[in-house]
């Protein structure tokens, strides 16, 4: 067939150009010239005639003749034959022919040919020609190839002609010219920089078509540089929504009566990026997004889609309760809805609100499980994404048999790849339903995965294998277990394994067959020598089996057999497989070398490792004296770094500080990693470790897996969670859940047992898992929460809100007093806190707000577990007060249920009565910075006087919530090697003259953050505290040359972040 | 979004391909720049039909990412009218909805612009085509949604083509002369290699 394909290709340019050289024949068939060329194809093709199409091009030809063969050489590129024989003649045909002749000249242009193609240049003259042109038309089809096809260094040559544009009188030139210039931004933003004002003009035109076409260029803006150099613009934005969706456009724009749905499309997705993260822009938008939720109610798919931008901009913007309740209502109807398509997005929105709001998903629990069983393919998968993104420890083995399921159906590669990494990364996160679940369902993976999937999986694999768990025994078992389940694999055809899986399957036989017991390597080598039979295999899986025969061969039966098969390869071409074979009959042959480099059985954890590569002294001395640059340790190197400023977020390899590598480094090593570094460092005296290191890839691998077990555990999901703020009402949360669980089920009771069973086994875990509310993203956020809110009764008049301007302060003011209270009082609030809380540390009593009756004090007592908010209501009045509500309301820290019972009370003060009332914050905090505020509002009722109230906010600081981890160096060692997450800094210690920095340093923080300091260690100070929650983070701090540097290493993201700007801030204050 | 656009036959479906992306961000938009070989595009524009046209009647009408268009930064959103398929390939970022309806006004568009559009017309007329991709889609952006105002542009260009008319305007008349006729010598079958493309009994819209 490809033959006849080649034939019409050389053919065809005859073909093209004959029907012109006939003038009778084109004055028979002028009227179809297209029409019979696609019949010649046809013909060509079908009977094979190829002589007599070869006919010679002729001269030259008009411009009209050249446009109907430019047309037929566009529908002859679009079959997908190359015409590149016509590219200069389409460039001429748009410089010489008649207005429309250039039009379907520059048509062919900007289809032909391609951004970076030479023809290009021929082209700037022509437009350059047609932009100053008078008609309108032809400055109109220049502009358009220029925003298609333009050659990236001739931008200056046309820009200040586009720029002209922007100020042309027609509109449509205008709009054009705007594109033009976006174009021309993604190509080479550097060009167009001092023309953005213009895009400020031509976003304020008076049409709202150029409008529209700069919200193009904003939006990239936006997305691209920094969101906070356009907030200035929120306000505009809003009032174009606003307008827009008030109707005040022309009716032209209206589609399906809906008006310029695009418009507010690109309003909404610019609103989302401007007000991600930043509560005082979202809040400009509350109103515009409410409107525009509520507008759009209409049942068509436009708005579906202004629906579904409009959501997706709510959950993406700092939290609003109420527009959330509604969005959520929303996405209910996205999920319910019969139509395939809105389904489809139903399920996108869940799946990225889900993590905030999990109760959403356990609410239309019934309908994803419809949908995970729906036909649609891409239904399924998007499914999948969902319940991924729920899996927790309990419905992980029925989420991954579901990933499975559907991986076995599925053909399509890019699914492969991205789903069998999400299942490999669940099965890793989650590995302890049972050891045989895991192993078996990572043999899945590798067979379904095959070949395509990314490289670490199965890297990770054999780390996890290598470097084990907790328990020996444990880990014992497990390799074990691997140790079976691929010997039994190879009793099977082996033909159908991806070479990834065999090069697995190789490795662990090599490493962990020792571990069965009654099994004899023979018999083992004997099996990896069948794969070597197949031709199929490649050299690199070769080279996996010889190496772990290498390892294999202590028995000279053992020895004998892969002797013999690996002298086959002695002479092979490959290098690396010859390599591999003669080092196998080295070993062989000298049995002393092989116990020192593969010593046998578990003897080779204990061995021993010249950590501190003594024998390369020698070499290092030499070096230096020839003029090298001396050594520096890891941790060295990046403060450097960090001193320059150049932010390194990947975490160093797994380097210590110095003083506790000692005691920690040589126990926690795989083999496999130490003849990694010794390969490293560049002695390669040792092939068979080198070998090693070739089998085992470990350098850059993400280090998941601890002696703690997996360590960033839970950390993908709490980081989503954390990213997004969430305004859920913890208490009342979980009891939601179970009431939807059971409104849920009791609608669907007739519904067959099995699904419900799938529902349960899925959900399972999912309300108690999320029940902590988390809030905030970033400690530098933090000052953004001061209080806001309305006062919950309508007709009372607020005496006084104050703000709460600095929260992290730990004992700054948080609001002066604005009347004057007799100070006595004040002394004597402490002594009526309750027996529990005396003695404990607090804070001091301050008054939040007082009216005419009424004063409201508050303080901080630190309780070991918890934050105390202890509230004070006094009367200040002379008279007695006759009815006192309290109501106390906290969206985001978690009040204990015995609060919330009692969040509206009533009660009766007499004359000079003090109340004193004790709200226990437990700080649930699973961030040190998740910043709460409680808000406390307090109404009087004073001889019907009408009603006052007193409103006020507390925000504990994030401070609060950390306690001192008390921790022996030894633990502390440990800890530290198994927390992923961490981050240094150099922090400026301000005295100088002190004696000793270090200790002065160390006593400021423990004092102000409440640190255990572990020991110090000359001038090396180790330190550790953890939150209300109990998640621990160690510091590390040394002083050289006036600084501070602190590393901070803890198991949860952002917890060393948050900490480091306390510490910063500690240090400051001091 | 939309860069260009190719239309472009495959087997017996036509296939029209609205490569959508962003420039700087996508792969696709990487081999446009370094040249998409013919084949490159070829292959995408067959895999994408490939997938498209496997696709059920009541299945949803968005497509995520084959390798080919660049993985996750990419989808595909389709609509089958009749023998059709019109595809646009848009970034991820990209309303769905609000492209199915792009994809709408499109064919509606065409379908006024040659009054009770057919498979012929894109086939015979595939400049004017797109000319009016060109007038809603510039550069990758949607520029203009409004039916009436894409008429009203693509009518000014074709008066002037009228007023050239003499030869230039035959083959209009001639395509219409062969719809009407029915000609023998249009092949009900054409095969070009191993792309054959039937012409169905032209089909209208709607």
């Amino acid at each position: 067939m490809s033959d006849v394909v080649e034939k019409t290709l050389t053919a065809l340019p005859g073909l093209l150009l004959s029907l012109d050289s006939q003038p009778g024949a084109a004055k028979l068939c002028a009227t179809s010239r297209l029409g019979s060329l696609v019949r010649s194809i046809t013909e060509l093709t079908s009977k094979n005639v190829g002589e007599e199409m070869a006919e010679p091009p002729a001269g030259p030809r008009s411009p009209k003749q050249m446009k109907e063969i430019m047309v037929r050489a566009i529908y002859c590129e679009m079959l997908g034959y190359e015409a590149s024989f016509s590219y200069i003649h389409a460039i001429k045909l748009a410089q010489q022919g008649s207005v429309l002749e250039k039009r379907v000249g520059y048509l062919a242009v900007s289809l032909f040919l391609h951004e970076s193609h030479d023809l290009l240049l021929l082209l700037v003259n022509t437009v350059l020609k047609d932009l100053q042109s008078t008609n309108l038309i032809e400055v109109c089809m220049a502009l358009t190839v220029v925003s298609q096809i333009f050659p990236k260094d001739m931008i200056p040559a046309v820009l200040p002609l586009v720029e002209d544009k922007l100020t042309h009188s027609k509109e449509i030139i205008r709009r054009k010219a705007v594109l033009a210039l976006y174009k021309f931004y993604l190509i080479a933003p550097n060009q167009v920089q001092h023309i953005h004002d213009k895009f400020r003009k031509a976003l304020c035109d008076k049409d709202p078509g150029v409008m529209t076409a700069s919200l193009h260029i904003y939006l990239k803006l936006i997305k691209v540089c920094l969101a906070s150099n356009y907030k200035d613009l929120t306000d505009s934005f809003v009032t174009i929504l606003k307008q827009v969706v008030g109707g005040k456009l022309p009716v032209d724009f209206n589609y399906h009566s809906v008006p310029a749905p695009w418009l507010q499309m690109q309003l909404l997705r610019i609103l989302a990026l401007l007000g991600k993260e930043d509560q005082r822009t979202s809040e400009m938008m509350y109103e515009v997004l409410d409107e525009s939720l509520r507008r759009a109610e209409i049942n068509h798919n436009i708005t579906y889609a202004i629906l579904y931008e409009c959501l997706k901009t709510i959950y993406t913007i700092h939290p609003k309760s109420e527009l959330l309740e509604k969005a959520a209502k929303c996405i209910g109807k996205f999920v319910l809805s019969p139509k395939i398509n809105l389904k489809y997005l139903g399920l996108k929105a869940l799946t990225y609100v889900v993590q905030q709001d999990p109760n959403l998903a356990l609410q239309h629990q019934m309908t994803i499980i419809e949908c995970l069983d729906h036909s649609d393919p891409i239904i399924k998968r998007e499914t999948l994404e969902l319940l991924y993104r729920i899996t927790n420890g309990q419905n992980v083995s029925v989420i991954v048999e579901k990933m499975l399921d559907f991986l076995r159906l599925s053909k399509d590669e890019y699914t492969t790849i991205d789903l069998v990494g999400k299942v490999a990364e669940l099965a890793e996160k989650y590995p302890f339903p049972c050891s045989v679940w895991f192993i078996q369902t990572m043999n899945a993976i590798f067979s379904i995965g095959g070949d395509v999937m990314q490289p670490d999986i199965p890297n990770n694999f054999l780390r996890l294998l290598a470097e084990g768990f907790d328990s020996d025994e444990e880990d014992r078992q497990l390799r074990l277990l691997a140790v079976d389940s691929y010997l039994s694999l190879l009793e099977c055809d082996t033909s159908g394994l991806p070479q990834r899986f065999l090069q697995v399957i190789s490795w662990v036989l090599g490493e962990f067959s020792f571990l069965k017991e009654g099994l004899e390597p023979a018999d083992v080598v004997e099996r990896l020598g069948k794969l070597l039979d197949d031709d199929a295999i490649t050299t690199e899986t070769r080279c996996w089996v010889l190496a772990a025969m290498s390892k294999l061969c202590g028995s000279s039966d053992a020895l004998c057999k892969a002797e013999k098969v690996a002298h086959k390869y002695t002479s092979c071409l490959d290098t690396a497989l010859r390599q591999q074979a003669v080092e196998l009959e080295l070993l062989g042959r000298d049995v002393d070398l092989r116990t020192r480099v593969l010593p046998q059985h578990g003897a080779r954890n204990q061995l021993e490792v010249d950590s501190s590569l003594s024998f390369l002294d020698g070499f290092v001395s030499d070096a230096l004296a020839r003029g090298a640059a001396p050594y520096k340790p890891p941790h060295q190197r990046q403060e450097e770094l960090s001193q320059e400023k150049i932010l390194n977020f990947e975490p160093y390899g797994l380097s210590l500080p110095v003083s506790l590598s000692a005691c920690s480094l040589t126990d926690r090593q795989s083999p496999t990693a130490l003849s990694l570094s010794s390969s490293l460092s560049g002695n390669s005296a040792d092939p068979p470790l080198k070998a090693g290191s070739n089998l085992l890839k470990l350098e850059g691998v993400k280090r998941v897996w601890g002696k703690q077990g997996y360590l960033p555990e839970k950390q993908a999901t709490e980081e989503a969670l954390a990213q997004e703020p969430s305004s859920i009402f913890a208490p009342s949360h979980q009891q939601a859940c179970s009431e939807s669980q059971q409104t849920t089920f009791s609608t669907i009771v007739e519904q067959d047992q099995e699904k419900r069973q799938l529902a349960s086994s899925l959900f399972v875990g999912l309300g108690s898992q999320n029940a902590p509310c988390l809030v905030r993203t970033v400690a530098q956020n933090l000052s953004d929460s001061t209080s806001e809110a309305v006062p919950a009764v309508g007709n009372t008049e607020v005496v006084e809100a104050s703000e709460v301007s600095s929260l992290s302060g730990g004992s700054g003011p948080l609001a002066q007093p604005s009347s004057q209270v007799e100070r006595g009082l004040e002394s004597d609030l402490p002594s009526r806190l309750p027996a529990t809380l005396v003695g404990l540390l607090r804070s001091d009593v301050e008054e939040l707000c007082s009216g005419e009756s009424l004063s409201l004090s508050a303080c901080k007592v630190f309780d070991a577990d918890a934050l105390v908010l202890a509230i004070f209501l006094s009367n200040i009045s002379d008279s007695s007060i006759q009815e006192v509500s309290c109501l106390i309301s906290s969206e985001q820290l978690k009040v204990p249920e015995m609060c919330s019972t009692f969040s509206v009370l009533s009660f009766y003060l007499n004359e000079f009565v003090l109340f004193s009332l004790f709200v226990c914050f437990s700080l649930c905090l699973n961030h040190l910075y998740s910043e709460g505020v409680a808000q406390c509002q307090g109404w009087e009722e004073h001889l019907n006087l009408g009603e006052a109230s007193l409103y006020h906010s507390v925000s504990p600081p994030a401070s609060c919530s950390c306690r001192p981890l008390p921790l022996t160096t030894e633990e502390y060692g440990k800890m530290w090697l198994s927390f992923s997450h961490d981050v240094k800094q150099n922090l400026m210690l301000l005295k100088h003259e002190e004696e000793d920095q270090l200790e002065a340093a160390l006593t400021a923080l423990k004092e102000k953050l409440c640190l255990h300091i572990v020991d110090v260690i000359g001038a090396e100070g180790i330190m550790a505290c953890q939150l209300v929650s109990g998640r621990p983070c160690l510091l590390h701090c040394h002083t050289h040359g006036g600084m501070l540097a602190i590393w901070l290493r803890s198991p949860i993201a952002d917890l060393p972040d948050c900490l480091l700007y306390h510490c910063q801030k500690a240090i400051q204050e001091r | 979004m939309v860069a260009g656009s190719r239309p472009t036959s495959c087997r017996n479906y036509r296939c029209w391909i609205e490569r959508l992306n962003h420039i700087t961000e996508s792969k696709t938009l990487k081999f446009a720049l370094e040249k998409t070989t013919e084949d490159m595009e070829q292959q995408i524009i067959r895999e994408t039909f490939h997938l498209v046209s496997k696709r059920d009647e009541n299945v949803c009408n968005f497509l995520e990412g084959g390798l080919l268009i660049g993985g996750s930064d990419n989808k595909l959103i389709y609509r089958h009218y009749a023998t059709l398929y019109f595809v646009f390939c848009v970034d991820s970022s990209e309303s769905e909805l609000g492209i199915l309806d792009l994809i709408q006004v499109f064919v509606e568009t065409l379908d006024k612009c040659f009054e009770n559009v057919c498979e012929l017309d894109l086939i015979f007329h595939v400049d004017k085509v797109h000319n009016i991709l060109a007038e809603m889609v510039m550069g990758g952006m949607v520029l203009e949604t409004n039916m009436n105002e894409i008429i009203t542009q693509v009518d000014a260009q074709n008066k002037m083509e009228k007023s050239e008319a003499g030869i230039a305007g035959a083959p209009a008349r001639a395509v219409s002369a062969v719809k009407n006729m029915n000609l023998p010598e249009i092949p009900r079958n054409i095969n070009i290699g191993d792309i054959s493309i039937k012409v169905p009994n032209l089909p209208s819209f709607k």
